[in-house]
Order: structure tokens, then C-alpha cells, then sequence
């Protein structure tokens, strides 16, 4: 008689075949996980990893490529949207992204962001926003908020002097050219489960060539914020979401009846 | 295929699409522009890629992404744009993936104005962007030339996975000349080893220059290094004229070196045992014939379209055994074949130096 009982296991939860079994330089705490593994789960779920060009950034991912389980460029500060464009008009059946953080989108390449939106060049942008310039130590950021202490501002960013942040989704979404811009949050379940499906429907976007698509992230710092990651996460919800609120801020009409 | 009547930036542009140009990105910029203009035409019209981008800054980051795709790709501007290019020139050196850009100079520095010129010389030829690298420049005299390097150019860039510059100046790009394009060649289907193209059914492939280990960066520095030894040894391109007899030797390239020619022709007429040496390749510059042609000559005369640039690489080729000489029109103007032949004349009259700075006689004898 055997005491052995079978156990059928059923996977629940596995690492994206998108995302490479690797270690990452990311900080403890910081969302820029969060941010790859949702958009490895859209990938492995719409079977294009193997059509799937990604360009990275300068900042914190600029490493991004060793972390994707498929082909990667890393463009100069601030150029991946020029890069993504070259890409994708050679090769306008593969999804081309680009990965970037707030300095390299919204403060050296905004020049190479607003063209590309303004051409509704068909690619995909994942805009982390965490207010600060990571990789660098935690200066002032394009997206930095009022009064919010930095390396470089440090009695706090004081608009007379450094300016206003910007606001990147608002300011794209005025562009005929983008089909779907919207911000969402990474810092809880729920925000990021609205992230995901924000993700897929901006590739979804990118596959039935309409145009533009841009998700913004708002994500954490924990490190160069100072604050553990919990707190972190708390002020984003309490401080980032009031200055950039979540919502849809281009949607073309055409998004709309996309089903997937 | 007969000769026509051509323009030399819709030559180069036209030999580009002759060539398997799948991709053209560039930025309005006079004396060039006609090159964008034939390529947002013609480009669509064949099914290949042209966007007009937002800059130079744009448009060689486009060049970038394109070449890193292993698709034939090329960009033009001139000066003040090559200069804003230099970021994403340094990248595409760094990252070994081939692109062709033409340089069609104007007078400088700043924004100068557009004119033709030759002061981008030690721009393009020995860097402009940061880093260790080494880009093939090619500098044509006249619109057959251009075309014919043009082709060239892509040949050069795939074999070497290398930056390829084709250095002219406004003359080039506005002058007409009767010239032969090539054939269509059809573009091709292969898909270099390397590239970034989203294929399925293989490992991914990354394409970039950064190497964080200082290790691993001075590996690929060394490696661009023995591979342009091995451009230096195999591609080097140059014309001389009446050397055969010659005591006295003018250097001049592009432009510059086409009104040489004619000076020199004039001087032979007269007598003077004078000839011309033409670099074609600026980089990997004929230093081996220039060296061995300097030994047989009393005096060098170097004409450029600038303040002596080229000048500084001719006399550290020839070690200051020859007396060198320089005459310069820069800023934006093209020396008379007479001006040449007074300086040709100079050099036979008066007692000639190995010692000096060869600018300093010259800003002696200019009046401005």
C-alpha cells in the first residue's frame, strides 16, 4: 500500500517569458519592476515577443535591455522616440517601444517626444514619471513638484527660479497626431491592474496602426526620495496623483472599438 | 546609361536610391536642401522610408535606429547640422552599425553663412564626436565622383559596420555637371548577422555603446582601432596629376584641388614642373604616396578652403623634409585658378623654409 499521494500543481503565477530570469540594479522598492513585468505580461500575451523591438533609455532603465527577453537598442538621452521612428519605418510590422524616464522624455527629448507624437509615428511609449532624475542621484527633474527637495533644489524646487513642472500626457494629448495617451499610477493592486490594461491597450494601438500610443507611469523612487518603499508608494498617491492626475487624455474614437 | 545633366545634391541623392537606399532622414539646410527634396519625392514613390525630422538632432537618431535595423540608411546636411549630428555620430560609431552622411559644407564658424567651404576638414576627419573613432571620409571633385563614391560609400559602411562620410562643399552641391548614374540595384533582402530586427526563432539581440565595464570599453576601442588599421591598409583612394617630372607639388582636395588642377595645368603651360596630388579618401588619407611622392619634390604647396587644416596632416606626413607652403580662401570662398598660380609662382620664387608656421607667410602675403 502507498502512502504517496499525487499533487497536480497548477502554475498561478510565473515569470513573463518577456522578462529575462536575471537580477536587475533596480533599487529595493522602486516600481520600475512593476513597470517591466506588466509590459512583459502584455507582450508574452499578445504572442509578439519575437516581433517586439524595444529602445531604452539614459536613466535608471537604461540597462532596460538585459531585463526584456527580446530585441533592444539603447538610444542616446532623450532620442529613443527618433530611434523607435527609424525602426519602425523600415520595419512597420514589428511593435517597436520605447522605455523612458522623465528627464530623458520630458526634459532632453522633448523635442524627439512631441515630434513623434505630432507624426502619430505608430509606436509605443512607457513614460516612467517618478519626479526625479534617478540614475543620477536624485536632481531635479522635469516633473519634479513644487517645492519637493531634491539634490539639486535643495531647499525645495521654487518655481520663480526653476519653473513649473510639466504636465507630459496633458501637453501630447493636444496633439492630433496621438491616439492614446493616458496616466495611470503603480502604487497599489488596483493602479497597477489599470496600468496593465492601459499597456495592452496601448500596443493594441500600435498593432491596428493608429497612431501614437503613450502610457504614463507615475512610479517610485524610494532611494533618492529618501523614504522606505511603502512610503514611497504612499506619496505617490498622496502627493504626485493630486499634481498629475490619472485619467485618459487622448483616447481616439478608433481606440475605442479595438477588441482584445 | 547615358549622361545627363545633374546637380550634385540630386546625383548623390539619386546614386544613394540606385544604390539600395531603403531609409533617408535629414533636415532642411541650405546648400543641400535638394537633396531632401528629391528623397521626400522619390523615396515614397519607391516604398522606402523619408521622414523630414524635427532636427538633425532628430534625423540622425532616426539614421541610428534604421542602421541598427541593418536597412541601407543616410542622412545630409550641412555644417552647423553636422555639428548637432555629432551625438548620434559617436553613438553609431560606438554601436559599429554602417551609415552614409554627406557633408555639404558651407563657410563657418557658427552659422556662417552658405557659401561653399572646407573648414569642417578636422571636424570630419579626425572626430567632432566624443570617443575613440575613426569614420571613412570620402571628399569627390566633381559630380561623376560623387556619384560614383556615393555607392561607394555603402559598399565601404556595410563592410566595415563604419560611419562613411562623403565630405563636399555648396560647389559640389550646386553645381551641374553631365554624369552618369549607376543602375537600380535591388535592394537587399538579407538581414545582416547582427541586426535588431525582430526576427523570431533566435536568442534576442542587443545593439548599443555603452560597455559600463571599462574592461569590455577598451576591448571594442581596441578593436575599432585594429579594424580602421585594416581601412588604412585596404581603402585608401587618391588622383595625382603630373607628377611624373614634378619638382614642386600642390595638395588640395575636393573643390579646392579641381581649381588646383586648373592652375596647374596653366603652370605647366608655362613651363613649371608642377603637379597635383588629390586625396579622394581624407580619411584614411593617402599618407604612404604622399610621403614617398614628397621626397622627390623642392616645395609643397597646399591649397585648401580654409585656414590650414588638411595643411597640419600634410606636414606631419611629410616629417619636415620638404618645405611646405599654404594658401587658404576661407569662410565661404572659392580661390581663382589665377590666385593659385600666383601662390604656385611664390613658392618657385622666393627662398623656401622648413622652419615656421606656413600660415604665418601666408596671412604675410594676404591683404584683407
Amino acid at each position: 500500500m502507498s502512502l504517496s499521494v499525487e499533487i497536480n500543481e497548477t502554475a498561478v503565477y510565473e515569470r513573463p517569458e518577456s522578462l529575462m530570469d536575471c537580477l536587475t540594479h533596480y533599487c529595493p522598492g522602486c516600481t520600475h519592476g512593476v513597470a517591466h513585468r506588466l509590459i512583459a505580461e502584455v507582450i508574452d500575451e499578445m504572442g509578439v515577443r519575437e516581433q517586439t523591438i524595444g529602445v531604452a533609455p539614459v536613466g535608471c532603465a537604461v540597462f532596460a535591455y538585459n531585463y526584456f527577453n527580446f530585441d533592444f537598442v539603447e538610444a542616446a538621452h532623450g532620442r529613443a522616440p527618433a530611434m523607435a521612428t527609424g525602426i519602425k519605418r523600415v520595419l512597420p510590422d514589428r511593435m517597436v517601444m520605447t522605455y523612458q524616464g522623465d528627464g530623458d522624455l520630458a526634459s532632453i527629448g522633448t523635442a524627439e517626444i512631441v515630434a513623434a507624437a505630432a507624426r502619430a509615428e505608430n509606436i509605443t511609449v512607457i513614460f516612467i514619471n517618478n519626479a526625479t532624475y534617478g540614475m543620477t542621484g536624485g536632481q531635479m527633474a522635469p516633473t519634479t513638484l513644487p517645492g519637493q527637495v531634491t539634490a539639486s533644489s535643495p531647499s525645495g524646487r521654487d518655481v520663480e527660479n526653476a519653473g513649473y513642472p510639466i504636465r507630459v500626457s496633458e501637453m501630447l494629448s493636444k496633439l492630433e497626431g496621438a491616439s492614446y495617451v493616458v496616466r495611470r499610477s503603480l502604487h497599489d493592486p488596483k493602479n497597477i491592474r489599470q496600468a496593465k490594461k492601459a499597456i495592452r491597450t496601448a500596443f493594441e494601438v500600435q498593432r491596428n496602426g493608429l497612431g501614437f500610443s503613450m502610457v504614463e507611469l507615475l512610479s517610485s523612487c524610494p532611494t533618492n526620495w529618501g523614504m522606505k518603499p511603502v512610503d514611497a508608494l504612499r506619496w505617490i498617491e498622496t502627493n504626485m496623483v493630486p499634481f498629475y492626475p490619472l485619467g485618459d487624455y487622448k483616447v481616439h474614437p478608433l481606440v475605442n472599438e479595438l477588441k482584445f | 546609361m547615358a549622361k545627363e545633366l545633374l546637380k550634385g545634391n540630386i546625383a548623390f541623392a539619386e546614386a544613394a536610391i540606385r544604390a539600395g537606399l531603403q531609409a533617408y532622414f535629414g533636415y532642411p539646410i541650405t546648400p543641400q536642401t535638394e537633396a531632401l527634396e528629391w528623397m521626400s519625392s522619390r523615396m515614397p514613390e519607391l516604398g522606402r522610408a523619408f521622414v523630414q525630422a524635427e532636427s538633425e538632432l532628430g534625423a540622425i537618431n532616426m539614421v541610428y535606429g534604421a542602421a541598427c535595423t541593418g536597412a541601407r540608411v543616410m542622412t545630409s546636411s550641412s555644417s552647423p547640422g553636422i555639428s548637432l549630428m555629432m551625438e548620434g555620430i559617436s553613438y553609431i560609431a560606438g554601436t559599429e552599425v554602417p551609415a552614409v552622411i554627406v557633408n555639404v559644407a558651407r563657410g563657418g564658424p557658427g552659422l556662417g553663412n552658405i557659401a561653399p567651404a572646407q573648414g569642417d576638414y578636422n571636424q570630419i576627419v579626425h572626430g567632432g564626436g566624443h570617443g575613440d573613432y575613426y569614420p571613412i571620409v570620402l571628399a569627390p571633385a566633381n559630380i561623376q565622383e560623387l556619384i560614383d563614391q556615393t555607392v561607394l560609400s555603402f559598399d565601404l559602411a556595410e563592410k566595415y559596420r563604419s560611419v562613411v562620410f562623403l565630405l563636399i562643399d555648396g560647389v559640389l552641391g550646386q553645381m551641374m555637371e553631365p554624369a552618369e548614374l549607376p543602375p537600380m540595384r535591388p535592394i537587399s533582402n538579407k538581414v545582416p548577422d547582427w541586426a535588431v530586427h525582430g526576427d523570431a526563432g533566435r536568442d534576442k539581440r542587443i545593439l548599443n555603446s555603452l560597455y559600463i565595464n571599462p574592461v569590455d570599453q577598451e576591448k571594442v576601442d581596441i578593436r575599432l582601432l585594429k579594424r580602421w588599421m585594416t581601412i588604412k591598409a585596404n581603402e585608401v583612394r587618391f588622383k595625382s596629376y603630373y607628377t611624373e617630372d614634378a619638382e614642386y607639388l600642390v595638395v588640395g582636395f575636393g573643390t579646392a584641388g579641381r581649381v588646383a588642377l586648373s592652375a596647374v595645368r596653366a603652370a605647366r603651360a608655362k613651363g613649371i614642373k608642377v603637379g597635383l596630388f588629390r586625396p579622394i579618401t581624407l580619411a584614411p588619407y593617402p599618407e604612404k604616396e604622399l610621403e614617398e611622392l614628397s621626397r622627390k619634390m623642392k616645395g609643397i604647396l597646399v591649397v585648401e578652403m580654409n585656414n590650414g587644416q588638411m595643411l597640419d596632416d600634410v606636414m606631419r606626413i611629410t616629417k619636415g623634409r620638404v618645405p611646405v607652403e599654404f594658401y587658404g580662401r576661407p569662410g565661404g570662398i572659392v580661390p581663382l585658378p589665377d590666385e593659385v598660380l600666383v601662390e604656385i609662382e611664390q613658392v618657385l620664387s622666393n627662398p623656401l623654409s622648413l622652419d615656421g608656421d606656413p600660415r604665418e607667410r601666408w596671412l604675410s602675403r594676404v591683404e584683407l
